[in-house]
């Protein structure tokens, strides 16, 4: 295909093995996008099962146990192998050297080391599909996790444990690439906005996954050795489980998002031909998200029997989240007014972010605050919620940014028409699934039931067809990167006209990204 | 001496060396938050049941652990030395050294052996294995479950730190480290202070607070 | 002309929030989910009318500034000081006044008025047993008197579980090991549903409870009453089986989550270990009491708790008589 394209970082080596060994970081991003869409394929299966099951009350055609089965895969494998790894690992490992002008990421065999031990971990996980499963929810709360009668448990708790090194190591690599391998002149405050969105998920990554990691072994540990630490017949305590866990998995949402806010900053400026408005306060909303995300636990425990005051407390605090996530969308929204908006198919995404994101924002509002949390907790409203923030949040960043930067990562321009109706279909099947889903946790439908009451059938019914089409979208939206990676029409080394450093080599970029050595002498969005 | 080529994305070695150092401590700040979390998890259950830790706490030999107090404080005087040593190219004392503080993390594992197999020789095992009878506290297993979980988890640390301790001799001795390139023998070094590091904590928590 | 649409759109959602119903939510039975719904109707609307905005300019700027030519120029807006602070602070302002009145309506919500009325609620997986202080008990169905405060004291015999009572705006997990707390004061008799919303397991979403709200005549009746009173033993077994077994066993042969009762009596199980025995009153027993020690296959092992403690003597012996008469 590429000799129209000249020599790059996909033709300059041959064969399967030459992918499996290679130490190139744009290669590894490739091989993390393969597997994780073959991962996200699998999650959609299982919830396409989910809907199903859901479609009507009553018993369809699961059983309640493999119901539960097929609900913690769904989020088990969405959570540690999808989103998680997402964003960092496909467009950080491809866009984090190009844009601050770097030939690699710092240490190129431990980043090809992260995705062989991202693939063992979910290897590990998905063999307990041939034990008896698991059935405790992603969340593997104690004490049912560890007296769960599922033996697949400790695979898939294991398989987490596997990957969140793959996930250390990957944001030490891309903290210790920030710090050392800038361009000439780039200076902290003249990184793209992507960058530092990848910097503030790096430290999540180093500070947040080991506690989860030593948490699951010592879940494991439970099931294996009974050390009594979450069993309460033994004098442990379980909901300190729970502050181990959230003091991971709350972290991780912002894990997830904030390199997708990154991703939006860029293309919000790239399709608007104008600076970004408020760079330094998105920076700082950035690192604040991180930071204030590690304090926020306790509202996933309002009403676990956590005292009276920590949860006042954590509700607080949890107000300080909100802040700088509406300071985000009000820049975002400001960079648009008087800018050259140009209406192409990561930009809809982007535009789409925006729309579910603020949904999925303001609908924290109702779970932060006290006392209309202890209506809205464990109910279909928080399900809503966290796919209207998660799904939102990454998914529709996710395809904002793999359009954006298609045409570098392969050269070739993507179908416009195709892509904009695959953006209908996801955009329009998202909000038909999961807005119905507000209104049942409203009604007072509680989350992970196999059954329901027959007043929630309808929107039930509704929420089954959207998820229809929003999967029907994205098997659209990558057949469209598929056809434009072998016979999309030649892009050119800057079709967008943007100014970040990964538009000035050529498309794709050779094997050592840049011919010549970069030299930056302003900030990163340089339009005006 | 064979002068080495610093990787292609780095300008030189000393840039190769900063970032590299960098890595090992990102990695080794993820070691420390990991055993944070059972230091936090110990003092939560230590407060809730102090007369089962203070009984627990009696089965353990505190001279026992003082000696290997000792030894790990002075395998890392001798690591210290090895790196100084290949910094200085000489890489005859640099190996002595290494191998120095390889037997050191032995003493330690054999010291620990011997401390283990007296628990279990009384049946102190953890969890649900636990077969002492003779205990005053009813949930006197969850102490050992927590002193196992912890200094295995040490131990384990100290045998993956031997075995990279292994693999920088070996390099040491073919002579590939010097004044100019010594990155693995300094990552290791750092490796070894911090797992010293952690003992330093578990011998009071574990053996004189109780 | 977009000014207009703006105010508009204002009056609407002003509109909105004086209105009495409160926007999908189950009807209220007391005083703090009144309460409750107020500060939910709030944030609805301060959420309705920000995403509105948000959106509608989005669309005026999308449409207002589209892309003319290739070589359009876009002013140098880095940054404006004045109207960043501006846009930080007003969220702000809101949002903690959100969160003060949440803790105003947390703090009514979690201190019971002393002399509330208490009840001993345990979970376990699938149902929830109510306990009396007169000694009187039941499962799944709990009375209590109109206007009066109720505690219920929360426990757990196996996993977390958590009451939920959508009508009152409330919910608190039951944790094994140790209690927690949830009180209401329901002001309007009726019948409203008990959910568990923490994830327990298989039976999980059977595991459904009534709460009875009842004028206070009613309610003394109703403890004072012996509910088996001139019943027979097989009406007695039918009545606990309603109770206590139906989240997993049918009446007839279906397989639930646990095996059918009907033509089991007097059948031959074959069990896991290779064993098999005759259903009779001493198996049902053991069964009933020691659920783990015979299973029959293709079941899985340890997913019924015990019922030890929680059944009479006497419901035991009605259900052995219940399960006699029921037939495939």
């Amino acid at each position: 295909m590429s000799d129209l394209l000249g020599k790059n970082y996909i033709n300059c080596e041959k064969g399967l093995w030459s992918w499996l060994t290679t130490l190139d970081h744009k290669r590894i991003g490739i091989m993390y996008l393969i597997a994780i869409v073959f991962f996200a394929f699998l999650g959609a299966v299982f919830s396409l099962i989910l809907r199903y099951e859901l479609f009507s009350a009553g018993k369809d055609f699961l059983t309640a146990l493999q119901y539960n089965k097929v609900m913690t895969y769904h989020g088990a494998i969405m959570t540690f192998m999808v989103l998680v790894p997402g964003i960092p690992a496909v467009l950080g490992n491809i866009l984090l050297p190009l844009q601050i002008g770097a030939k690699d990421v710092a240490f190129p065999r431990l980043n090809l080391l992260s995705w062989y031990l991202l693939i063992l971990g979910a290897a590990i996980a998905i063999i307990s599909l041939f034990t008896t499963g698991v059935d405790t929810g992603w969340t593997f709360y104690a004490p049912y996790s560890t007296g769960s009668a599922q033996s697949g448990t400790i695979f898939v708790v294991l398989g987490a444990f596997v990957m969140g090194l793959a996930s250390i190591l990957t944001g030490l690599n891309f903290i210790a690439t920030i710090h050392q391998l800038r361009a000439k002149g780039m200076t902290f405050m003249r990184m793209p906005l992507f960058v530092w969105g990848l910097y503030a998920t790096s430290i999540i990554q180093i500070v947040a996954t080991p506690v989860v990691g030593i948490t699951l072994l010592l879940l494991v540990a439970e099931r294996v050795l009974g050390v009594g630490v979450f069993d309460p017949k033994l004098g442990g305590d379980p909901i300190l489980f729970q502050h181990f866990f959230w003091f991971y998995s709350h972290p991780v949402v912002y894990l997830m998002v904030l390199p997708g806010m990154g991703v939006i900053s860029e293309v919000v400026t790239a399709f608007s031909k104008k600076v970004i408005f408020g760079y330094k306060a998105i920076v700082y909303a950035s690192v604040a998200i991180a930071g204030v995300g590690f304090l926020v636990w306790g509202h996933h425990m309002f009403v676990s029997g956590q005292s009276d005051w920590a949860g006042v407390l954590f509700s607080f605090i949890t107000m300080f989240v909100g802040i700088p996530t509406a300071v985000k969308i009000f820049n975002w929204m400001t960079t648009l007014y008087k800018g050259s908006i140009e209406f192409r198919t990561p930009l809809l995404f982007a535009l789409g972010f925006l729309f579910v994101f603020a949904i999925g924002g303001l609908t924290g509002l109702f779970l932060a605050t006290l006392s209309t949390d202890m209506h809205f907790h464990d109910t279909y409203f928080v399900v809503a919620h966290f796919h209207y923030t998660m799904v939102g949040g990454a998914v529709m960043a996710v395809f904002a940014g793999l359009f954006y930067w298609w045409p570098k990562i392969c050269g070739r321009m993507y179908n416009e028409l195709q892509g904009q109706i695959g953006f209908a279909f996801v955009f329009i099947g998202f909000n038909v699934t999961f807005f119905p889903q507000f209104i049942l946790g409203a009604m007072g439908m509680p989350r992970r039931y196999f059954d329901y009451l027959p007043e929630f059938e309808h929107l039930h019914a509704v929420s089954t067809v959207g998820s229809t089409i929003v999967n029907t979208g994205m098997v659209i939206l990558f057949v469209v990167l598929y056809r434009a990676w072998k016979y999309g029409e030649i892009a050119g080394d800057n079709p967008w006209n943007a100014t970040t450093l990964e538009w000035q080599t050529t498309s794709p970029p050779p094997h050592e990204n840049f011919t010549k050595e970069m030299k930056v002498t302003g900030g990163p969005y340089d339009y005006a | 001496m064979t002068m080495r080529k610093h990787a292609h994305h780095f300008k030189d070695g000393d840039h190769e060396f900063s970032a590299s150092k960098m890595g090992v401590w990102l990695f080794l700040c993820t070691e420390i938050v990991m055993f944070g979390v059972l230091f936090v998890a110990y003092f939560l259950y230590h407060n809730q049941y102090p007369e089962t830790f203070a009984e627990g706490a009696k089965f353990l030999d505190w001279r026992l652990g003082a000696l290997n107090t000792v030894v790990l404080l002075f395998s890392s005087f001798t690591m210290a030395l090895g790196i100084h040593f290949c910094q200085k190219n000489d890489s005859k004392k640099a190996v002595l050294n290494l191998a120095l503080t390889l037997i050191l993390g032995a003493v330690f594992m054999i010291v620990k052996y011997y401390e283990y197999s007296h628990k279990f020789h009384l049946g102190l095992y953890p969890g649900k294995f636990f077969s002492y009878e003779a205990a005053e506290s009813v949930n006197l297993a969850m102490y050992f479950s927590f002193y196992f979980l912890m200094t295995g988890l040490h131990g384990l640390h100290i045998l993956i730190g031997m075995g990279v301790i292994t693999w920088v001799l070996i390099r040491a001795r073919r002579g590939e480290f010097n004044s100019k390139y010594y990155t693995p023998v300094e990552g290791v070094g750092l490796f070894w202070h911090v797992i010293d590091l952690i003992w330093i904590y578990l011998f009071p928590l574990l053996y004189l607070v109780g | 002309m977009f000014r207009l649409f703006f105010i508009s759109i204002f009056s609407l959602f002003s509109q909105l929030a004086y209105s009495k119903k409160s926007v999908f939510m189950p009807p209220e039975a007391s005083v703090y989910a009144r309460d409750a719904d107020q500060l939910y109707s709030f944030i609805l609307n301060v959420s309705a009318v920000a995403f509105v905005l948000i959106i509608l300019i989005i669309a005026y700027f999308g449409i207002k500034y589209r892309r003319k030519t290739l070589n359009d120029k876009t002013p140098n807006m880095s940054h404006n000081f004045a109207l960043e602070v501006v846009w930080t602070i007003i969220p702000a302002l809101i949002f903690f006044f959100m969160f003060g009145w949440g803790w105003k309506l947390w703090n009514q919500a979690r201190h019971s008025p002393n002399g509330a009325l208490e009840i001993f609620a345990e979970g376990q997986k699938w149902s929830w047993s109510f306990n009396y202080k007169s000694g009187r008990t039941s499962t799944n169905v709990v009375y209590v008197p109109v206007n009066k405060p109720v505690k219920f004291i929360l426990s757990s015999k196996d996993v977390i579980h958590s009451l939920f009572l959508p009508a009152f705006r409330k919910k608190q997990d039951a944790v094994p090991g140790r209690y927690t707390s949830l009180w209401i004061q329901p002001n309007k008799e009726g019948e409203y549903y008990i959910f568990c919303a923490e994830f327990c397991g298989t039976g999980h979403s059977e595991m459904i409870a009534k709460l009875k709200v009842v004028s206070f005549k009613e309610y003394a009746k109703w403890l004072s009453n012996d509910p088996y009173k001139g019943l027979s033993l097989s009406a007695i077994g039918k009545k606990t089986f309603k109770t206590s077994c139906v989240a997993c066993h049918s009446s007839d042969s279906t397989r639930k989550i646990g095996p059918g009762f009907g033509g089991l009596w007097g059948s031959t199980k074959q069990f896991t270990n290779n064993k098999s025995a005759l259903v009779d009153e001493t198996y049902i027993r053991e069964s009933i009491l020691n659920p783990n020690a015979k299973i029959v296959k293709g079941f899985p092992k340890g997913v019924m708790p015990t019922f030890k403690g929680q059944l009479s003597e006497k419901q035991i012996r009605g259900l052995v008589e219940y399960i006699k008469d029921l037939k495939e």
